[in-house]
């Protein structure tokens, strides 16, 4: 099957069902992506396709049509993104486990909701779990990379 | 200001090597005749020599032997390095560098003394002497206990001031300028017509020279780096996925996989049927280990799916099947002949129940998994007589002699190579998964083997919190609180612990105790007594270990006491308590709060206090009763660790430590039913997530004299701020967790 991730097209043969982060991970050797639980409960495998924040744990590679980012392809140390800027900014992690799959979230939450309320905020963002209970840094983060959206 | 002198050289044993093409200081040379008497129980032959600072033509290194589990540690240990040697941040790199007993960790030590730390009497002290004596001969480079600031604090910073003194000294020797005419800055030592001679040219006539051995510490008011906001090293890498963990590690030739174990733990496999995982794709091999079945695969995702499929029928585990009878046998054990130790026993206790009403209580707390979200891995080669072994640990040197019984190696053989964690928690305090790996890797000598535990393998297999209940009794006399008798049951998490490294620990379990005998109370007739249950699942050290649970019974307790008496929550622990320090935090978050500003009637506010580890800390929680249920609005937190060294971090520390807290007094607990555990992922095992977190506001106070670490402190007085702010806008009182058991949080 082809897949297109962060720009480049990639031929893997892997079985149907091979959840998209395990062929991310161990065939492609996109470590960016992280396994936390297999069941769609931390988020840590957040990926975008075509745009929209989805678990990769939780779809197939064969069921991807649409080009695939991860963190990887969002931004690099030498030309971030405004969430990792943000994210670099308020010092948002401890052990960073999760926080590929925070920023991913908040990066496709924030390009469809330019000026969210914090209670948007809790919402878009209780999908993924840090277990180091670092999410007051992350509502600041999140708050500050809209404004430099916005600014953008 | 503190000056070091020959102290530097006997007691911190700051050597210099000369390297290729440079120097390293703080080499240990054990076969050196050293003035410490400390040191003669430690092997003949040993010939590991490590370094804290490492200068070559290449750059500039730093050693941070404190293993980092996301608190920072790498960082934290570099700002107290450098300093000294005056470099900046982004002049150096770090090194977790190589197990060694050099590491050994003093301050771990010391807090297992069973003296509180509030006690700097001369048998308190000396005692500590003793476990570091015996620390140091055991050689646990070990990475725990909230130690890793208090244990480097003065070593690390020593090892930079040497370095750089020395560095002066070649340049002394090189220019033929007075030593006293020359100065250090930003890696480099600067002559006084302003030339400037970077370390790594001077790197290699240091290596020649004895260490200087006069150095004197910095005053903290000229600190440039410790006490100011810095970035941590790791933060652009883990805002970018380009930071590397255990389980992204891989090698040339890898093969993936993955272990099935009995979930009724300590029990035995009878039999295992693995036909239709061997003819699965990418499956390899399927063989038996000691701990039951492992799947070699090309791809972690096959090896997994591979180990579901195989039947496998599994003994009975040593411990009760189902959580009744381990509740049982904690309240079987509130006996004469289970008392681990009485260590608060002040005034006449007995007599003052029998003179009063008596108000009594009974709290309880669950077995918890750790649960960091990168589940646990270790890739292991041996090859060639030598293993290689690399994985994310606090106990490399537990690790080196685990592989080394396996694999039949010398110890010196085994190279433990120490990869960023995914979180820890004191997860990563434990051996099982390095020495199944280990056992994986004998069989498949010559090919790199990485075992990766599936989020379900890691849950139901977790070394979790100790369970425990706690009975407590008191009386109230004239608005004030009289008498407090608090008795607190639970199995030994050291023995537990240290039972799976083959290590008896004599004498009484502290931990049975800690967070409730040592609270700088003053209290008419106060007595505190752990009894020590009977082994029951296995457990292990979990963030804030004893006092996770004991800092709940105590304060709750208290507050108990309190109400009863009619008096102020507040006030009256600040007429109870007799500790500086300790009243400062409570003062603290009284102001942070407001408390006493009134509430709406569904409002509470709570307040708790523990001193764990040696930091006084208080919390104010403040919650509102809605509808939906409990609502958390504001936590405010003061403590008090003597000197912030890197106050970014510890603001995020204390944060994360306050939702840790909170989080599982709500939500989480591990439950056993026919000798399995009930909670098998995150969906069962919950934690709290964004839309359940208060503002946290965090104050570190610097009036105490003792450096400490903020790393577990923050989280006994969390749960029972929760209860007291719920009682006081509700009326209801809480003595067990998890609490949505008992009330609904919105």
């Amino acid at each position: 099957m082809q897949l297109t991730v962060n720009g480049t097209n990639h031929d893997v043969d892997v079985e149907d069902d091979m959840p998209l982060l395990w062929v991310l991970r161990d065939e492609l050797g996109i470590t960016g992506v992280k396994y936390g639980c297999g069941v769609a409960q931390c988020g840590a495998c957040t990926v975008h396709i075509n745009g929209e924040a989805v678990k990769s744990c939780q779809i197939s590679a064969a069921d991807v049509e649409s080009p695939i980012t991860t963190i990887e392809g969002l931004g690099n140390p030498d030309a971030l993104h405004s969430v990792q800027e943000a994210w670099i900014e308020h010092q948002v992690a401890q052990c960073g486990y999760c926080q590929s799959g925070q920023i991913m979230a908040a990066a496709a939450f924030l390009a469809q909701t330019p000026n969210p309320t914090d209670a948007d905020i809790d919402d878009a963002m209780s999908s993924n779990l840090c277990r180091c209970g670092t999410y007051p840094r992350i509502r600041a983060a999140v708050k500050s990379a809209a404004a430099k959206m916005e600014r953008a | 200001m503190s000056k070091i002198g020959k102290i530097a050289r006997r007691t911190f044993l700051i050597g210099s090597a000369a390297i290729v093409g440079g120097v390293a200081f703080g080499y240990y040379a054990y076969k050196k005749p050293v003035a410490n008497p400390l040191l003669k129980g430690l092997a003949e032959g040993e010939t590991a020599l490590t370094a804290y600072v490492k200068i070559d033509a290449d750059g500039i290194t730093l050693i941070t032997p404190r293993a980092d589990s996301g608190q920072g540690a790498y960082s934290v240990q570099a700002i107290m390095i450098a300093e000294e040697l005056d470099v900046e941040l982004d002049q150096i790199k770090v090194d977790p560098g190589v197990p060694s007993r050099a590491y050994y960790n003093t301050a771990l030590a010391q807090e297992a003394a069973p003296f509180p730390s509030t006690n700097d009497s001369f048998t308190a002290n000396s005692m500590r002497g003793v476990m570091d004596a015996m620390m140091k001969f055991l050689g646990m480079d070990i990475t725990g206990g909230s130690t890793t600031v208090p244990d480097g604090f003065t070593k690390l910073r020593v090892a930079g001031a040497v370095a750089r003194e020395t560095l002066k000294a070649a340049a002394a020797q090189k220019t033929g300028v007075a030593l006293t005419d020359l100065r250090t800055s930003k890696g480099a030592v600067i002559l006084p017509d302003g030339t400037s001679l970077p370390y790594t040219e001077l790197a290699a006539i240091a290596g020649t020279l004895d260490p200087v051995d006069e150095v004197q510490l910095r005053d903290p008011s000229t600190w440039r780096l410790m006490g100011k906001a810095t970035q941590r090293f790791d933060i652009v890498s883990k805002s970018t996925g380009t930071q590397d963990y255990g389980i992204d590690f891989t090698l040339d030739g890898m093969v993936h996989a993955t272990v099935r174990t009995n979930p009724r733990r300590g029990g035995a496999m009878q039999k295992f049927d693995a036909s239709d995982a061997k003819a699965m794709r990418g499956v390899s091999q399927v063989f038996e280990i000691s701990t039951g079945v492992a799947v070699i695969a090309d791809n972690t995702w096959r090896a997994i799916q591979a180990a579901n499929s195989i039947e496998i029928e599994w003994d009975a585990a040593p411990y009760p099947a189902e959580m009744d009878a381990h509740w049982q046998t904690l309240s079987d054990s509130f006996v004469a002949d289970r008392v681990d130790s009485t260590m608060k026993d002040e005034g006449d206790v007995q007599a003052a129940l029998e003179a009063g009403d008596v108000i009594a209580a009974e709290y309880r707390a669950p077995y918890l998994a750790h649960a960091p979200l990168e589940p646990l891995s270790a890739t292991v080669l041996v090859q060639d007589n030598r293993a290689d072994v690399w994985t994310g640990t606090q106990i490399p040197s537990f690790l080196r002699g685990n592989v080394a019984d396996i694999t039949g190696l010398d110890k010196d053989d085994v190279h433990i190579h120490m990869l960023m964690m995914g979180g820890s928690f004191g997860h990563r305090l434990e051996a099982r998964v390095v020495q199944e790996a280990a056992e994986i890797a004998v069989k498949m000598e010559g090919t790199p083997v990485k075992l990766t535990y599936s989020r379900e393998e890691d849950m139901t297999h977790n070394d979790t919190r100790q369970i425990a209940m706690a009975r407590g009794r008191g009386t109230v006399k004239n608005g004030q609180v009289e008498s407090f008798d608090l008795g607190i049951a639970m199995p030994s998490v050291i023995a537990s612990q240290m039972g799976r490294q083959g290590l008896s620990v004599p004498g009484p379990d502290t931990q049975i105790v800690a967070g409730a005998w040592e609270q700088p109370m003053r209290i008419p007739n106060y007595r505190v007594t752990g009894y020590r249950a009977p082994e029951l699942a296995p457990i292990s050290s979990w963030r804030s270990v004893g006092a996770s649970s004991n800092g709940f019974f105590h304060d709750v307790f208290l507050d108990e006491l309190i109400q009863a008496a009619g008096a102020d929550p507040m006030a009256e622990r600040l007429r109870l308590c007799w500790h500086d320090p300790s009243r400062k935090v409570l003062e603290k978050v009284a102001d942070m709060s407001n408390w006493g500003a009134p509430l709406a009637p569904n409002q509470g506010r709570g307040v708790a206090f523990c001193m764990s580890f040696g930091v006084p800390t208080a919390e104010v929680v403040e919650v509102t009763a809605t509808e939906d249920g409990i609502r958390l609005d504001n936590v405010w937190v003061a403590a008090d660790v003597g000197t912030v060294v890197d106050p970014v971090n510890f603001e995020n520390m204390v944060q994360g430590g306050v939702v840790w807290g909170l989080g599982h007094a709500i939500l989480s607990e591990i439950t056993y039913s026919d000798g399995m555990v009930e909670q098998d992922n995150y969906d069962s095992f919950e934690a709290m997530r964004m839309y359940q977190v208060p503002n946290i506001e965090v104050a570190g106070l610097e009036n105490a004299d003792q450096v400490r670490g903020m790393g577990e402190p923050m989280v006994p007085p969390a749960a029972a701020a929760l209860s007291n702010a719920i009682f006081a806008a509700t009326g209801q009182r809480i003595r067990e967790m998890p609490m949505n058991k008992f009330i609904d949080f919105v």
